[in-house]
């Protein structure tokens, strides 16, 4: 039984905490925290030009034709740094729906742009709040032609290309829209997590071809979220080892009543808690990876259960970290709060965590029953 | 990634595979697939003799204590194999309960501390399973606190070099099923209280011992109170030398811990069948959204640990040690035990509160889980003890200020 990494993938793990310690600093991500800039720039086409973004991306597309184990080792690397880019909208998302369900052509004129950052690609489902579902898809195709309001949209105001549900003659399908076309405007919104935009698109009448098939649009999306989910679990899990690590880092640090805060039960406990539920997303992670690289039938199970965990892990870590530091935990200038964004931005994207609750279970009746 | 067998690993799975289809005895799967948590395995036959003859056939061809030495009764195989072993022995090592503690703490003590003599005697039998071992550690004045123990070893005054025992351990699993006990005394209240201490191993029929049942608070009787009056023990049986005994009842916990691959029971799968099935006016449990969060959340435990052992596993099979991610184990699923079973009772409704198996709801697994829980987050290390270790030794943060560190263990105050 080998259920880990090998040691070449050990190594990629260590060449991205290298490369994300300089280039996704704390500076740097508090400099989009902070500043006018939606996402780093330099940062972006770095990721570009190490190979990472293109890590799962075949060669013939331009990719480097690794595969998904080395996505999810760089994936944890990114949520470790906050890595402030549109990771998860254009390679987690667009390029791997364009891997499972694009024509030759769209792989072609894509895959090779988004592998080396130059396009930014995200994908526009939800219309508003509530659960997302099907029925609730109100975006028009016709002729050829999209229109419709969406939000929010990750990532929505970078980015060039999105893959926009919308209801065409036979149904929901997935389509492919370019953002900086005509007919299509877009406004940027104020979020809990600024190092990661949000955007409201709207569509009146914009060019969109289909992406697979039609009338098949959710199955497609559920199939891109699930590889998503997996991947974005490895963010989460890079996210709950970082902020338990400054959450340990403070308790030894930090003295109060004439001791490291480390040294009482309340603190030691909740960190060991914390380091607890690490470890089973990790876990959790890890078999969604499985599922992810080996074409798993179980994928559909392992991304729900890495999912779920993940966001709770994250969630736990990040809120349990400001504790931990206490009143300098709730400053502006400590980063405690920029995981905290994260993790609870993190928790709704790709769907919310009662809604994976309940995917997993009814993934698991049918698992069962089959 | 993957779940593979080396071909090594896949030639000793079929090996052991073909021996348990031959061996194993098959007119007890069914009653052992059954026995839940919480419940006390086989009824139908005398569940210490079917133990103690599961695991004399399997000694006789080799497949006893498989990590031990051969010359101690064991096979000396590697610790990936002995995972391979548990796995494909399933529902048949529930038998093994009746072992684990002479196995998993006492042989391995003797192993490092006990005189060669000694271990070529005794190690083999307690292999094989003819002779059943306790361990004699906790005392009603030391539980998590276990160097906190009472029980006095002094010399005899004959001069023949004895040790004379005097006092009482509490919580002895399967004492009262043994024939013999690693015992930990105070031979010095002088000093503080880890360097008073010396272990020794005998018989649990020496004149002096008693041994008494606790009426446990789910109304079984797997523990026991043993009480020793003037008990002497000869110093050849003593482990360790004269003082060290808590250096030597480290290498007993330590290796309560290495026991990797077993898979914390946390009670999911039942509760999951039985959603599946339980109606309700809205139709089957598990459609309910609430119903479904709920399992969600104990889902991912549950496969959480599967994983975080197949991760062990690994890196056994790659001729590593495991990290101490292994550590949370009992932790996640002693709590996830019990309020799984506080939620399985709520679905059952004023129902819920039936426990007689031949009406209760899914035969009353739920409710002896419900009523047998508490002591899994108390035995073997409580949820506090074990968040300790997980905080000191896993994530490197300071020790509890010990008040009672350099203090002679007779002045530590022992009221409030």
């Amino acid at each position: 039984m080998n259920f880990d990494f090998s040691d070449e993938q050990k190594q990629l793990r260590e060449t991205a905490r290298k490369f994300l310690a300089e280039k996704s600093s704390p500076a740097v991500v508090r400099a989009i925290l902070e500043g006018p800039e939606p996402f780093d720039r330099a940062l972006w086409a770095g990721l570009g030009e190490m190979g990472f973004l293109g890590a799962a991306i075949p060669e013939a597309y331009g990719g480097v034709g690794l595969g998904h184990l080395e996505l999810c080792v760089i994936a944890e690397e990114l949520g470790r740094a906050n890595a402030p880019v549109p990771m998860i909208s254009s390679i987690y998302q667009v390029a791997e729906a364009l891997m499972l369900a694009g024509t030759e052509a769209q792989k072609q004129t894509l895959l090779p742009k988004l592998a080396s950052g130059e396009v930014i690609g995200t994908m526009a489902l939800v219309e508003g709040a509530g659960r997302n579902s099907e029925r609730s898809i109100k975006a028009q195709m016709s002729n050829g032609k999209l229109t419709g309001v969406k939000v929010p949209v990750a990532d929505g105001d970078v980015a060039n290309i999105a893959i926009v549900a919308a209801r065409g003659p036979t149904g929901v399908g997935l389509y492919l829209v370019d953002l900086t076309a005509p007919g299509v405007m877009r406004e940027a919104l104020e979020t809990i997590d600024p190092t990661r935009t949000q955007a409201r698109l709207i569509f009146d009448g914009a060019p969109a071809q289909l992406l697979g098939e039609a009338g098949q649009g959710w199955r497609l999306a559920a199939d891109i979220q699930d590889r998503a989910a997996v991947l974005t679990a490895f963010e989460q899990v890079g996210g709950s080892d970082r902020a338990l690590e400054m959450a340990r880092d403070y308790a030894l640090e930090r003295m109060a009543f004439g001791r490291q805060i480390g040294s009482f039960q309340a603190i030691k406990h909740m960190l060991a808690d914390m380091y607890v539920a690490a470890t089973l997303a990790r876990s959790n992670a890890y078999y969604g990876a499985w599922a992810l690289s080996t074409g798993s039938v179980e994928l559909p199970v392992a991304a729900a259960t890495a999912r779920v965990s993940a966001t709770q892990s994250y969630q736990q870590c990040a809120k349990n970290n400001i504790q931990v530091h206490g009143g300098m935990g709730f400053t502006w200038a400590f980063d405690c709060h920029i995981h905290y964004r994260r993790a609870n931005g993190l928790a709704l994207a790709l769907g919310s965590q009662s809604t994976w609750e309940d995917l997993l279970i009814e993934r698991m009746r049918r698992r069962n029953a089959a | 990634m993957n779940f593979d067998d080396t071909p090594q690993e896949a030639a000793f799975r079929a090996e052991v595979r073909s021996w348990i289809s031959a061996n194993a005895p098959k007119h007890l799967e069914a009653e052992l697939k059954q026995s839940g948590f919480g419940s006390s395995g086989v009824t139908s036959v005398d569940p210490i003799a079917a133990a103690k003859a599961w695991q004399k056939t399997k000694s006789e061809a080799g497949w006893a204590c498989l990590h031990w030495p051969q010359e101690y009764g064991g096979r000396g195989a590697s610790p990936i194999e002995r995972v391979i072993w548990g796995q494909e022995e399933g529902p048949y090592g529930v038998l093994g309960g009746l072992f684990t503690i002479g196995h998993g703490r006492c042989g391995p003590t003797l192993m490092a501390w006990a005189r060669e003599d000694h271990k070529r005697a005794l190690l083999p039998a307690m292999a094989s399973g003819e002779e059943v071992w306790c361990q004699l550690f906790s005392e009603p004045a030391g539980g998590s606190d276990l160097a906190g123990l009472r029980t006095r070893a002094t010399p005899a005054e004959d001069g023949s070099g004895d040790w004379i025992i005097q006092g009482q351990k509490i919580w002895t699993s399967g004492a009262q099923n043994s024939d013999y006990g690693i015992l930990i005394t105070r031979t010095n209240p002088d000093v503080p209280k880890h360097k008073g201490l010396t272990m020794f191993w005998l018989s649990m029929k020496s004149p002096g011992i008693e041994i008494r049942p606790i009426k446990q608070a789910n109304g079984q009787s797997g523990f026991n109170e043993v009480f020793f009056t003037d008990v002497r023990i000869p110093d050849a049986q003593r482990l360790g030398e004269v003082g060290q005994g808590w250096t030597v009842s480290l290498t007993t916990l330590m290796n309560e811990r290495l026991s990797i691959g077993s898979g914390m029971p946390t009670g999911f799968p039942e509760l999951f069948d039985y959603c599946l099935n339980l109606q309700t006016p809205d139709g089957p449990a598990a459609d309910n959204p609430m119903v479904r969060s709920r399992l969600a959340q104990y889902a991912v435990k549950a496969s959480g640990l599967k994983y975080t052992g197949m991760r062990a596993i690994s890196a056994l099979s790659k001729g590593e040690t495991p990290g101490p991610e292994n550590s949370i184990g009992k932790l996640v699923a002693g709590a996830s035990m019990q309020e799984l079973a506080m939620f399985a009772l709520d679905l059952q409704g004023e129902y819920g509160v039936v426990s007689d198996p031949h009406q209760a709801e899914a035969v009353g697994r739920f409710q002896a889980m419900l009523l047998r829980s508490p002591a899994t987050r108390v035995e073997g290390g409580t949820d506090e003890i074990l968040r300790n270790i997980i905080a000191e030794r896993v994530l490197g943060l300071p020790g509890d200020i010990r008040v009672d560190k350099d203090v002679a263990f007779k002045d530590i105050p022992t009221r409030g």
